[in-house]
């Protein structure tokens, strides 16, 4: 089967200006995403991201390169009968009601309008709309812009949802509704490939995510996979020990925070864990937690990031 | 066919709740109603007055509006990004734009309609009464405002809604005159001044054509193949202008 998303050498610049100055917005990109996952695009803001997902739909031309969706040309116009999209902060006709708008859209591919109807009512339900059918858009708030946004991208049950930064101008609560939206359509066998720059949105539920910066693709791979596995550090919090003991465990410790009666140190190597706990209890310190960091999204992030530069 | 409808039928949708639409309508409107008072003046007598200025609105408020609803069709939906909704359905760009322009269309009918009915309402009190015959007038001034309402969206593919505004009005204009721009060309004794108003004369359509608002008024024969010929003229030119918006809008980064 041929993979759901293929980009290769992908590159796009544009003129800005009166002298027509180029703007590389992305350089010779290119990577894959198999049908049946659930994607994180992941970069910083001008990384890239919408260029190349508006790329992907056609609406921009790349200056270099290829790309396929679902085995067929971005840009050919009969593949996106099966695809999804949400562009980035979306606006739609402010003069349409919810379920109008919803099924202006459907009959853009040609549902019948039984079917049409029947699949907007379901769709408001999905996104938590159902008390704004027949509110105009022009009413709806940003978050709930957001969501018919994500409804009118499923419109036509696609197989492949692409979506630019679903979550932002949503509340927690939202963020989580469009997360488990997101899941929900992968364990229907859909794939989903969306953009964020907030790594908490990917770490709780993609397959893969790939790391763009400055236009370049970092990696690709499985999040488990590109975070360090290994344990960081330990952060040690202890309290009543005379600060001449504390004076002592210096060497080894990288970082002390002094916070009311307790005290907090990073001890960065395992081996020293055990000794400075033993070395408290002796001097008549108590122990209140001992707690293991790996890596998280944000430092591998990070790290990524200057690599880069 | 279906999704064409679907696309007009919301483009009609957009630009019909349009205020300032309402106004330019409202004040063509009170013109044409004031014609018939024009005639109570002792001057004016004659009910020709009501037909000559009832189709003089009609073609003038007719191309501000379409200009008006031509020239933002484009530049509006790029501007408030509904484009990227529509164009990542499976919706290809010149289908895209047929479907806006029919929508256009359906709604210059609509105006059209308005002020022709008032004409007639007008018309009903004098001793002309109603005459069908002058919706030949009418009809060849809506396929005038058709390829002016073109025109306007070729030039809503590639500049600002002010440019295009002004480009557009500058054809409607140049439409009118180009006749006696030739004339002057040829009469000034400049070669350049010449060529390049023999120029526009050639390239330009010659908006004349579908002005047969004196020949009307005063009840001269009018023959179909006349009309038939003026038609086939607009159509031909509102077909190289779809041409050409294509070719542009194809090509464009909606970025
Ligand atoms: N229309 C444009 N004209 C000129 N430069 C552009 C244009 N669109 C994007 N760029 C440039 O291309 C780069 C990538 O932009 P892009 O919008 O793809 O980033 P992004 O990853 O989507 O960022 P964000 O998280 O802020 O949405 C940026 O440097 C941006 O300045
Ligand atoms: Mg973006």
């Amino acid at each position: 089967m041929t993979a759901a998303i293929k980009i290769e050498g992908l590159s796009k610049f544009f003129r800005v200006g009166f002298w027509g100055r180029r703007v590389q917005a992305i350089t010779d990109l290119s990577f894959e995403v198999r049908r049946g996952d659930l994607f994180g695009f992941l970069g910083p803001n001008g990384a890239g991201k919408t260029t190349t997902i508006k790329a992907l739909m056609g609406l921009i031309f790349p200056s270099g390169g290829q790309a396929w969706i679902l085995g067929k040309k971005a840009g050919e116009v009969g593949v996106r009968s099966r695809v999804g999209y949400l562009p980035e902060s979306p606006y739609f006709y402010e003069y349409l009601k919810g379920l109008e708008f919803l099924d202006f859209y459907g009959s853009l591919f040609q549902i019948p309008k039984k079917v049409r109807v029947k699949k907007a009512e379901e769709l408001l339900k999905l996104v938590n709309l159902e008390g704004a059918a027949d509110l105009h858009l022009r009413k709806y708030s940003k978050g709930m812009l957001q969501r018919i946004g994500l409804a009118q991208a499923l419109i036509n049950d696609p197989e492949l949802v692409i979506l630019d930064e679903p979550m932002t101008g949503l509340d927690p609560i939202g963020r989580r509704e469009i997360r488990d939206v997101m899941v929900r359509l992968r364990n229907e066998g859909k794939t989903v490939f969306f953009s964020t720059h907030i790594l908490s949105d990917v770490e709780m539920i993609c397959d893969q995510v790939g790391i763009v910066n400055k236009g370049k693709l970092i990696t690709t791979g499985k999040l488990g996979e590109l975070l360090n596995p290994r344990i960081e550090y330990y952060e040690i919090s202890f309290s009543r020990l005379n600060p001449a003991e504390l004076e002592g465990l210096k060497p080894w410790v990288t970082n002390t925070f002094q916070d009311g009666n307790l005290v907090h140190v990073t001890v960065p190597a395992e081996e020293h864990k055990d000794g400075i706990i033993s070395r408290v209890q002796k001097a008549g310190g108590t122990i209140h937690s001992v707690i293991p960091h790996r890596e998280s999204l944000e430092e591998y992030f990070l790290r990524q990031l200057n690599r880069s530069g | 066919m279906y999704k064409l409808f679907a696309i007009a039928n919301n483009t009609f949708k957009e630009t019909i709740r349009d205020r300032i639409l309402y106004n330019i309508l409202i004040f063509a409107v009170i013109l044409i109603g004031f014609s018939y008072f024009l005639r109570k003046l002792d001057l004016l007598q004659d009910p020709r007055i009501v037909i000559d200025l009832s189709l003089a609105c009609i073609s003038i408020f007719g191309a501000i509006i379409s200009i008006f609803i031509g020239i933002g069709l484009v530049y509006k939906e790029v501007e408030k990004r509904t484009i990227y909704t529509i164009l990542s359905k499976p919706i290809s760009r010149p289908f895209f734009l047929l479907g806006k322009y029919l929508g256009l269309l359906m709604t210059l009918l609509v105006n059209v309609a308005i002020m022709t009915l008032v004409m007639y309402l007008a018309l009903a009190f004098t001793e002309r009464g109603i005459d069908l015959g002058i919706l030949r007038a009418v009809f060849l001034t809506y396929v005038e405002l058709m390829l002016i309402t073109m025109i306007s969206l070729f030039f809503s593919c590639f500049t600002t809604t002010t440019l295009a505004a002004i480009f557009s009005l500058s054809f409607y204009v140049i439409g009118y005159v180009t006749d006696d721009l030739k004339i002057l060309g040829a009469k000034s004794g400049s070669y350049l001044a010449s060529q390049a108003t023999g120029l526009l004369y050639q390239v330009l359509p010659n908006l004349n054509y579908f002005n047969i608002r004196g020949a009307i008024v005063h009840s001269l024969p009018i023959s179909l193949e006349q009309i038939l010929l003026s038609t086939a003229y607009g159509i031909f030119y509102i077909a190289i202008f779809y041409t050409l918006s294509i070719v542009i809008f194809s090509r464009k980064d909606f970025k």
